[in-house]
């Protein structure tokens, strides 16, 4: 029975070897004498071991249906505005990229009144770019309008 | 002794220091409105506001920073007695009978034991930790990698114990992120490892972006879409006072739970969440109306509370005389004097000792700054809840934005954060704990070093391990602990650690 246990030690497993694998490219290094393949080499060993372990010994933990993935549908939308983020942050500067963020976050993940959100999202935007980058002197990005 | 007070002398004139005080003061504030506010925990509130104290020199910023620490210990308990949710881990087991006392109309005395209790715990555990980390950092001058290499197994194999749950998931947890934690430049040959031409890889994954992502953000994925949190409890101000009976019935558990907290505390390991679990346990073995527990019983605030607030000064012991962290907040903390270009080890205390003093000076202070804002102000505090929790993440996830960002003035930093956010979420849902994760991430760069350098002192003979005394007793230890763990395999009996992670999902015990 696939649990959740079994689960996330199978995708342990997977990344040892994919670790393993990788490490190929690197110089191991002896016992005595590790290369920089070495440590990563052995750690991968491990974890495989305790994936292979997780994967025997977790039969009984609950199937991953049985978790309840309710909060899926905002778990993915607020995913994907992060994801969104980084690759618009230093392309239009800090101040419209959050303002847009937090647009579709509480506009239209949240669906509440567009006077509220834009408020909320306009003041939030300029008031932290204010405080961290004019007050604390921490630089943040401005896009190519200088905004 | 003399020397101590001494010490301290400089040290309080550091933290009386009008602007010294004043940062203290105001991560004191910042802290408690971040252990109020549910899905920001301390990790978190410290990572994100690491960038806001990039003006400022080393002290004030580890003031502030501290601050934050503890005051998020105290503002945890507040939502946990007013409402049942812990505004972070370690107040748990105060959510029991904090609870039931605020729906017996006791809410302001519950507050108040547990802010006295705090106090007198927070004040007595800076004194030990006062006495207790310069002579640990002459020892470990004696270290070398041997014996630090030694060490770095030993905390980790404990922290994997410690663990609530199953030690075979906390040890697959710190092995992924000693794995992490090889990412970046080998120190030693200078090769480039797993960074796939992404140049700022090159010092590996920073700690801040990983531990917003595992702790900030993945608390953001599991909670944004579940229900609206039930109603606050309003205590009234004038029954702040507890009646004659609750003091006498708690001051006993304080006094425990300031030992047991401090010494869970310095040992590796979710030390807050574990120490206020044992005082707990602690208490309602030794009480004479066990029945109560559960129902209200005053000294279920008082140690629990008492206890996780030590474990904060407990933590602080090994970061500080050894350089080595005992737990995710201890490690971010690290990071953070590093970015101020401090390295603590055993050499800090004699190097810059009005900067360790004046820190242990600001820890009397903050704790009484704690002390006299909580009291007061809980009800302005408890308004902070009445912001809707749909207004509330889209702003966490910003900030967390931020705060990654600005570290170091990189997108790949908010990718860390993204992937390692979606990494924790699937992980805790599946019931692992990421603790593990970002100390092993801290961990792998020093235990490879010291792995590496033993073994050219030894000539590469792995016999240099066993043959120093202070590195050959850890190991044992080590060896112990991994025995004892493997026992309730076999028995398969419910021991402590499975009772630990049922009471944190909030199952009867």
């Amino acid at each position: 029975m696939l649990t959740t246990d079994r689960l996330a030690g199978g995708a342990l497993g997977l990344l040892a070897l994919a670790v393993m694998f990788e490490s190929r490219r690197l110089p191991l290094g002896t016992l005595t004498k590790p290369g920089p393949a070495y440590l990563p080499v052995v750690l991968a060993a491990l974890l495989l071991l305790s994936g292979l372990a997780l994967v025997v010994l977790g039969g009984r933990a609950p199937r991953p249906a049985a978790l309840g993935w309710e909060e899926g549908r905002h778990t993915a939308a607020i995913v994907a505005a992060v994801a969104v983020v980084a690759l618009l942050l230093e392309r239009l500067g800090y101040r419209l990229t959050m303002a847009a963020m937090l647009l579709v976050l509480v506009g239209m993940v949240e669906r509440r009144g567009w006077v509220v959100t834009a408020l909320f999202a306009a003041a939030l935007a300029l008031g932290s770019f204010f405080l961290f980058d004019t007050v604390l002197r921490v630089p943040l990005p401005r896009g190519p309008l200088g905004f | 002794m003399a020397d101590t007070l001494a010490n301290l002398w400089v040290g309080f004139s550091v933290a009386l220091a009008p602007s010294v005080l004043l940062y203290a003061f105001v991560g004191c504030l910042i802290g408690t409105v971040v252990g109020v506010l549910p899905g920001v925990g301390p990790l978190a509130g410290i990572s994100l506001l690491l960038p806001a104290t990039f003006g400022l020199d080393a002290t004030r910023a580890i003031v502030m920073l501290a601050g934050i620490y503890y005051g998020a210990m105290y503002g945890g308990s507040t939502t946990s007695i007013l409402m049942r949710i812990p505004g972070e881990a370690a107040s748990v087991m105060t959510c029991i009978d904090g609870y039931a006392m605020a729906r017996r109309g006791r809410a302001g005395p519950a507050l108040t034991i547990a802010a006295v209790g705090s106090y007198v715990a927070g004040t007595a555990s800076v004194v030990a930790l006062m006495v207790l980390a310069p002579p640990l950092a002459s020892f470990a001058l004696r270290f070398g990698p041997p014996e630090y290499f030694a060490l770095l197994v030993l905390g980790l194999l404990v922290l994997a114990y410690m663990s609530s749950g199953s030690m075979l998931k906390a040890v697959a947890m710190a092995l992924l992120g000693l794995l992490a934690g090889m990412v970046g430049i080998d120190q030693m040959s200078g090769y480039f490892r797993f960074a796939y031409g992404v140049v700022e890889l090159g010092d590996g994954i920073g700690v801040v972006p990983a531990a917003v992502g595992l702790f900030g953000l993945s608390e953001v994925l599991l909670t944004a879409g579940q229900a609206a949190p039930p109603e606050v409890i309003k205590p009234r101000l004038r029954e702040l006072l507890p009646s004659r009976r609750e003091w006498r019935e708690s001051a006993a558990p304080i006094g425990r739970g300031t030992v047991l907290g401090f010494l869970i505390g310095i040992i590796p390991g979710s030390a807050h969440i574990i120490s206020s679990f044992v005082s707990y346990a602690v208490e309602r073995r030794l009480s004479r109306r066990p029945e109560e527990f559960g129902r209200g019983a005053v000294a279920g605030v008082a140690g629990p509370e008492s206890a996780n607030n030590a474990a904060t000064s407990g933590a602080f012991v090994p970061m500080l005389a050894l350089g080595v962290p005992s737990g995710p907040i201890p490690a971010v903390m690290l990071a953070a004097m590093m970015v101020h270009g401090v390295s603590p080890g055993p050499l800090l205390i004699r190097q810059q000792p009005e900067l360790f003093w004046g820190f242990i000076a600001s820890m009397y202070v903050g704790n009484l700054v704690l002390l006299v804002l909580n009291l007061p102000l809980v009800g302005l505090f408890v308004n902070l809840l009445r912001v809707p929790y749909p207004l509330l993440y889209p702003a966490i996830v910003m900030f967390s934005v931020l705060g990654v960002y600005s570290v170091n003035g990189s997108v790949v930093d908010v990718w860390i954060m993204l992937v390692t956010g979606v990494v924790g979420y699937l992980l805790r849902k599946f019931g692992f704990e990421t603790a593990p994760i970002v100390l092993g991430l801290v961990l792998a760069p020093m235990i490879e070093m010291a792995l590496r350098q033993s073994l050219a002192m030894s000539d590469g003979r792995y016999s240099i391990f066993l043959v120093r005394p202070i590195a050959a007793t850890l190991l044992g230890v080590a060896l112990v602990l991994t025995l004892l763990s493997l026992r309730s395999l076999m028995t398969r009996a419910l021991d402590w650690r499975a009772r630990l992670a049922l009471a944190e999902k909030g199952e009867p015990l």
